[in-house]
């Protein structure tokens, strides 16, 4: 009898609802102390995030991001790694997207140009994540630290890259030319007949996330390795025991997670901008943590956390343009609170919730 | 081109009689990532608002970005919601406001630090090395050891461009002038960091600097606070922060975004809307250096005469500041 | 004379779980009272009710003869009632006299608290012979002595009544017969012990009366003296059961696997195995009995890839294996038809968080039966798993359940089933027994001797002397990292105890 065992539509369905609920209550809270009306503030929230088609194209957009960073820290969790250099990782992934792009857009149409570029993002995140892999595996310098360290050597680099090397001339913008067709990918609403996203930049790459999501599936729960994966995450002494060599699937890991963090920037720089920019990023990398550990590390968890989260980001600029009391700092604080209550306190309905269902349970199995 | 100098007083002028339009302009300003609180440019831009809400009683718009997609996404936002004009800050706009202001042609767009070649766009630039030149000379003649040091927030080419005026400046004044040179970092952190400014003004004192510019936004304020301390001299930029530490603050080097802003502001009210690229430098009063009663003790007089006449001779084309993003590089 | 506990209509059920049905307890005052069970038979349910940790659903405690609610431990502290956990609850890098104080300070101005606590230490120490330095750190004590330090807690906060819940899990058999003397100190002094196990040998050994509790059930109560070990076993599992193994003589076969001069070095640069040689043939059980902590873990880790030594040669079937080099892993002595049990199912042996199906093919999972190139073939796995668990009675038989919701004795058959089916030459076997009930114990000492009688060898490494005796066919024993001798099983307790605790180490050569 173990304790705390919930039933499975509790553990996935409830538990999630429940944490998200009082997420909400509490923003609404904050909400209510600066003055303005909470109900009508998740009115403007849900509706600017999905009320509309531009709407949703934006959350959808925003999602593709979160789901490529989500799956990151996702597959590395499952080996018990703590990957938080998503962002330093997506950095670099968008070098190796730009410099596919720059390299062929003017030659060849964007569908030739995009296994490329998705080569480049996921080698360039692999490679940028190997350094501190193999630091890891072979003298047990924690990931967190060095991943963190080179979220920050990342921002250096590219920085000297971009203001050094790839500017374009005369431009006051740190940012490579702006790419020619064959380096774009095509919006969705250019793809999908009858689709209509307004003038959210919502791309192809949204289905690359997606396949993404069905490969990551298929890798931990159906592969060899993904199988060794999660002995070394769950116990790496059984692991050992099982002949399972820890710097290999260390190294491996975290190669993988960040070549999907590095891919992020094929929706942002192929998908989106258009050019590599100094500091797109923006946030995603960190934000992905919180999306794995809502969604569970898995992929059907991490697309709709991902969703949440685009609402949030969507939503919650709507909400900052209609309501100008509620500032993008306030945006944070609710986006902080769903990550508070979802992720870090994560368990604290849990207890009340067993005792809930064990005092229904006593009469059924009586009867029974 | 008209001068901004004489735009403020028209604008100052304007105000009182043109209160019949006031119904017909909804200004909105799209700050970029660092927020309008940053002590730093952003905030010049929601100071130069705030002083036209103001002085107009007409109420304006505004928004903070999180992140790049949202830039298109805001200044859309804000053409369709009727708003005009609608004022980008900062150079990151460029991309963004070309697309947007293609698609709205009726809507008035400004944009501050970058050039948006647009029917319907006034581009606002700075000649920032030409007031750097002007600081450089300053600090080169206050300074007793002959070492002056300049802090720049984030590594990027715009920041390069205070600095080799600033350098330039300070060489002209003084033969054999030593300058140093610290960035912040190369993040955006790196203008809010001014624990970290503190610390590089203090190396360079260390190093024998006795007076130190900044071009470092947030950080800034750590630069002149360590400068205070030591009993040495910074000197501000972007606004007049002379008072911030009056009597060790040299100068500021002044770039008048509010101005830019306000102006913008102001034109569309008064029906004197122009679009363009506006160059402000000396000439044009979009930069010069500060001086109030927090320093006037620190300038002598034959520092306000060198500093006048290098003033004129930018002014008058006798000397010329060499622009750093003209060929991404620094000659000095 | 008023008992000093009384359970009335104990009724305790977890979901669609009944752990305690009903059940009547009368535990005597100054008594030792043993409560024997299989794992899951609601022993720990029922000391957790009593202890405060779970509320019965129905039912009455009597303390002293008073009814009594206890809804939490301080409650219970209160009443009297200390309890001693399988699993100590020391922090680690506090000294003795902070541990015992922790919880119970006795006001703000800790100073006068711990000068009093050290006094009442000593007194304790002196009464119930219960002598550890206050002021070494629990870190650095061994497991028998930590254990006194969770009894001197709980008489610190006044227990009357004391519950030890499978003490001996842990100990070796001289510290076991420490804690048993202690025990009977306690008890001559006006104390009630509440024992909890399922070895019946301590039972036998200790208690002076003894309840059995079986699904829930509180079976029958007896006199100590007047049952036996046969009887209890019984009523335990609900039929009869063999205590010995039956194992007819036979004659081994040839070498295979043979180990010379192995010694292996720990990571504080001490060497854990000091020249161990010896040979396994086909058709033997070896046993190696030794007291926990003396180099058996390191040897049979190093025998099975995990370790490596600093010296020694390793010969497999014919095939030479240096164990000192690096790129010796489990899974290349697997190859070499090597299968191990480890002594730490939850520890190695098994991913608790894992499905049935996915542990029935740890360190297997690179056989190509179980999935072509990089995929794995779920339903071949799955088919594969059920075909173990109905061979070797798994239960539940659902090899979609988690792990971690199988009993110990159940888990222990999933990592046998595992080893043993892969059909290798050469089994090394930690602790197959420990923590595993009645029921499951006969089934795997059979398991084995069936292997053995199958022409496999097998290396068995156990604490327990009674099963190495009655398993193996020669005794190694081993004392501070090196094989101390070599004796037949028939050989009498008392002279193996002797060889295993370092005694007449000349003689035995």
């Amino acid at each position: 009898m173990t304790r705390g065992a919930l039933p499975r539509w509790a553990d996935y369905g409830l538990m999630p609802a429940l944490n998200l609920a009082a997420a909400f209550l509490a923003s609404g809270l904050v909400v209510l102390f600066i003055g303005e009306n909470p109900v009508e503030a998740v009115k403007i929230l849900v509706w600017g995030s999905l009320g509309w088609n531009e709407g949703i194209g934006f959350t959808l957009f925003y999602a593709t991001n979160f789901i490529f960073t989500g799956l990151a820290v996702a597959v590395a969790f499952h080996a018990g790694l703590f990957n938080i250099g998503g962002e330093g990782q997506a950095y670099l992934g968008g070098l190796g997207v730009a410099l596919a792009c720059l390299a062929l857009d003017r030659y060849v149409p964007w569908w030739v140009t995009l296994p490329f570029a998705v080569l480049g993002a996921a080698a360039a995140g692999a490679a940028w994540a190997f350094v501190p892999a193999i630091l890891q595996a072979k003298r047990g310098s924690h990931v967190v630290i060095t991943t963190i360290m080179f979220n920050f050597i990342a921002a250096s680099l590219m920085v000297y890259l971009l203001v050094n090397v790839m500017a374009k001339a005369g431009s006051m913008q740190p940012e490579t030319r702006t790419f020619e067709p064959g380096g774009r990918l095509p919006f969705l609403q250019d793809v999908i007949p009858g689709a209509d996203f307004g003038t959210a930049p919502l791309n192809l790459s949204l289905i690359v996330a997606l396949m993404c999501c069905m490969a990551v599936w298929a890798l931990i729960w159906r592969t060899k390795l993904g199988y060794e994966i999660r002995t070394f995450g769950a116990n790496p002494v059984a692991a050992v025991y099982a002949g399972i060599s820890p710097v290999r699937i260390t190294v491996v890991t975290m190669m993988i997670s960040g070549g999907l963090a590095g891919m992020m920037a094929i929706n942002e720089i192929m998908g989106s901008q258009h050019r590599l920019l100094i500091e797109f990023v923006s946030g995603y990398g960190f934000v992905g943590i919180a999306v794995a550990l809502m969604g569970r590390a898995h992929p059907v968890g991490i697309i709709l956390a991902s969703i949440l989260f685009g609402m949030l980001y969507q939503g919650g600029a709507e909400l900052a343009f209609e309501k100008p009391a509620i500032t993008r700092d306030m945006i944070v604080v609710i986006q902080g609170l769903v990550i508070l209550f979802a992720g870090a306190l994560e368990h604290m309905f849990r207890p009340g919730l067993v005792r809930l269902l064990a005092a229904f349970r006593p009469t059924a199995a009586q009867a029974a | 081109m008209r001068k901004i100098a004489a735009l403020g007083i028209l604008m100052a002028g304007s105000i009182l009689s043109a209160s019949a339009f006031a119904e017909d302009i909804k200004p909105a300003v799209a700050y970029d990532l660092g927020g309008k609180f940053d002590k730093s440019f952003n905030e010049a831009a929601y100071t130069g608002a705030e002083q036209f809400k103001k002085e107009s009683g007409i109420d304006y718009q505004d928004f903070e970005i999180q992140n790049d997609s949202q830039r298109e996404q805001a200044l859309r936002r804000f053409a369709r919601n009727g708003m005009s004009p609608v004022v980008a800050i900062g150079f990151s706009y460029e991309n963004a406001l070309a697309k947007v202001a293609a698609e709205f042609p009726d809507t008035k767009f400004a944009i501050v630090d970058a050039v948006v070649d647009a029917p319907n766009v006034r581009s606002v630039v700075f000649k920032e090395h030409e007031g750097s030149y002007l600081v450089g000379t300053l600090a080169a003649l206050a300074s007793s050891s002959g070492k002056v040091g300049f802090v720049g927030g984030m590594d990027i080419p715009l920041i390069r461009k205070f600095a080799c005026g600033y350098k330039q400046g300070a060489l002209a004044a003084k033969e054999g002038a030593e300058v140093f040179e610290n960035m912040t970092g190369t993040t955006g952190a790196a203008w809010n960091d001014p624990v970290k400014g503190g610390e590089l003004a203090k190396s360079q004192f260390d190093r024998g600097a006795d007076v130190i510019y900044h071009a470092a936004g947030g950080t800034g304020i750590g630069v002149l606070q360590a400068a205070a301390d030591a009993g040495k001299l910074g000197i501000g930029v972007d606004s007049n922060q002379n008072g911030l530490h009056p009597g060790s603050v040299l100068t500021s080097m002044l770039k008048r975004v509010d101005v830019a802003v306000a102006t913008a502001f102001g034109d569309a009210k008064d029906d004197k809307w122009t679009s363009g690229v506006y160059v402000l430098g000396l000439k044009e009063g979009g930069v010069d250096w500060a001086l109030d009663d927090n320093n006037k003790a620190l300038v002598t007089e034959e520092m306000k005469a060198a500093v006048e006449k290098a003033k004129s001779d930018i002014i008058s084309g006798k000397v010329e500041v060499h622009d750093y993003m003209a060929d991404q590089n620094c000659p000095f | 004379m008023t008992p000093a506990i009384e359970l009335k209509k104990i009724d305790k059920s977890f979901g669609a779980v009944h752990a305690n049905k009903a059940i009547d307890l009368t535990v005597a005052k100054g008594s030792i009272h043993g409560i024997v069970g299989e794992n899951g038979a609601g022993k720990s349910t029922l000391m957790s009710i009593l202890y405060g940790f779970y509320q019965a659903d129905e039912g009455e405690i009597l303390v002293d003869g008073k009814r009594v609610d206890i809804p939490d431990s301080k409650t219970a502290i209160a009443h009297g009632i200390g309890m001693v956990h399988q699993h100590f609850m020391l922090v680690e890098n506090f000294t003795v006299l902070e541990n015992v104080v922790l919880g119970a300070e006795g006001g703000g101005l800790l100073g006068r608290g711990v000068a009093k606590a050290r006094a009442e230490l000593k007194r304790l120490a002196d009464d119930y012979d219960l002598r550890v330095d206050p002021d070494a750190l629990i870190e650095d004590l061994p497991v028998g002595l930590q254990q006194r330090v969770e009894i001197l807690k709980a008489l610190f906060r006044g227990a009357d009544i004391l519950i030890l819940d499978e003490p001996t899990g842990v100990l070796t058999p001289a510290e076991a017969d420490h804690l048993f003397r202690i025990l009977r100190v306690l008890r001559d002094e006006g104390k009630t012990v509440l024992l909890i196990t399922h070895k019946l040998r301590e039972i036998m050994a200790v208690t002076d009366t003894v309840s059995i509790m079986r699904r829930g059930e509180m079976v029958a109560t007896r006199k100590t003296a007047e049952t036996s070990m046969t009887e209890l076993a019984e009523l335990m599992v609900g039929r009869r059961v063999l205590l010995r193994v039956d194992k007819a003589p036979r004659e081994p076969g040839r070498t295979v696997m043979s180990v010379r001069d192995l010694t292996v070095r720990d990571s504080r640069g001490v060497d854990v195995v000091k020249n161990v040689s010896f040979d396994l043939r086909e058709g033997e059980i070896v046993g190696i009995a030794g007291v926990s902590g003396n180099g058996q873990s390191q040897l049979i880790e190093t025998l099975a890839g995990i370790r490596h030594a600093v010296a020694g040669r390793i010969e497999v079937n014919g095939t030479a294996v240096d164990p000192t080099r690096r790129d010796i892993d489990p899974s290349r002595i697997r190859a070499l038809s090597v299968a191990h049990v480890p002594e730490d199912r939850h520890r190695m042996g098994l991913v608790t968080r894992f499905f049935e199906y996915e542990n029935a093919i740890l360190g297997y999972h690179r056989d190509p039966a179980y999935g072509k190139g990089a995929f794995l073939d779920i339903k071949a796995i799955r088919d594969a798993a059920r075909g173990e668990i109905e061979k070797y009675d798994i239960r539940p038989p659902n090899c979609l359940l988690k792990t971690a919701n199988f009993s110990g004795g159940n888990q222990q058959k999933i990592v046998l089933a595992r080893e043993i089916e892969r059909d290798p030459a050469v089994l090394l076997v930690g602790q197959p027994t420990r923590g595993v009930d009645i029921g499951a114990i006969e089934f795997i000492h059979r398991r084995l001797v069936e292997l053995r009688d199958a022409g496999k060898a097998i290396l068995l490494i156990s604490v327990e002397l009674d099963e190495i005796r009655s398993l193996a066919d020669r005794v190694l024993v081993m004392f501070d990292g090196a094989l101390v001798g070599e004796r037949p099983p028939e050989t009498d307790e008392g002279e193996l105890g002797l060889m295993m605790a370092g005694v007449n180490r000349e003689a035995a050569e």
